[in-house]
């Protein structure tokens, strides 16, 4: 069987990759597809504990569920913002998106 | 090793592997091909840790709406079709190092930490109907179920309210 291990470090290292494109990335949409990958890392440990401890309860399954929502949600409203700043600004490069930068 | 040992291997390569493409290519239409990659390799880790639902509403709602979604935005918002310069800010070292940081923390963390090495007995066969039960019933999980529904409707009005084209403005 596949240790509880191998699935923790593989979420582990994508969180970390998610992060590093959140970070470093200059697009707007990069940045949102790093926070993807960190909410997927997320989702990976949630059923991963959920298989190993207590299969037998819903509850991991149900807290998975929500958080696809929130992503869902996240991403439909993140991606509408980039397009309304789009018309104003001609660029979703997070640089020159400085109108509240004091 | 076994054969779900090989798979999860090969899965976690390439996903693994994808995730890296997503944060590095330059080209924006590349990194969301890429991206979808990642999240098919997610949906068959899900596949393997038998939660069935979430595997097929990983690739519906992950891959058929989210990456999908992502791509039209790549495509609207760009000026010309060839993405220019470098696509990582001056701090990208930086970044490099506290992602390295956080994965350290994290395996070192793993490592020290005692883990079961084979799942808890087996998934029980009505486990999709058990978690379909438990998202209404009253002793579930209703009112968060509840929440996430207003969340959703919230979130689709006001995508449509802010990427709304004022003609007169």
């Amino acid at each position: 069987m596949i240790p509880l291990n191998w699935y923790l470090m593989l979420a582990a290292a994508l969180f970390a990759l998610g992060l590093f494109g959140v970070l470093s990335r200059k697009n707007a949409v990069a940045i949102l597809m790093g926070v993807e990958l960190m909410l997927n890392a997320v989702n990976v440990n949630l059923l991963a504990f959920w298989r190993y401890r207590a299969p037998t309860e819903p509850t991991g399954t149900v807290f998975a569920v929500i958080v696809f929502a929130v992503a869902a949600a996240e991403v439909a409203v993140g991606l509408a913002l980039f397009i309304a700043v789009y018309r104003r600004f001609n660029s979703v490069v997070a640089d020159d998106i400085d109108l509240l930068k004091w | 090793m076994t054969a779900m040992q090989i798979i999860f291997l090969i899965t976690a390569i390439v996903s693994l592997f994808a995730a890296f493409r997503v944060v590095t290519t330059p080209n924006m239409v590349h990194a969301a091909l890429w991206l979808i990659v990642t999240l098919f390799g997610v949906a068959i880790l899900y596949a393997l840790l038998s939660a069935s639902f979430l595997a097929v509403a990983q690739v519906v709602v992950y891959i058929g709406a989210i990456a999908i979604l992502m791509m039209f935005v790549v495509m609207l918002t760009r000026r010309e079709m060839r993405d220019r310069g470098p696509q990582t800010g001056r701090q990208w070292p930086w970044a490099a190092l506290i992602s390295l940081l956080t994965f350290g923390g994290l395996a070192w963390m793993l490592e020290a930490v005692g883990l079961p090495n084979a799942p808890a007995g087996a998934v029980p066969e009505s486990s999709i109907a058990d978690l379909g039960r438990a998202l209404v019933s009253p002793n579930g999980f209703v009112i968060p179920f509840e929440v996430a529904s207003v969340l959703l409707l919230a979130a689709l009005i006001g995508a449509v309210y802010i990427a709304w084209t004022r003609r007169n403005a």
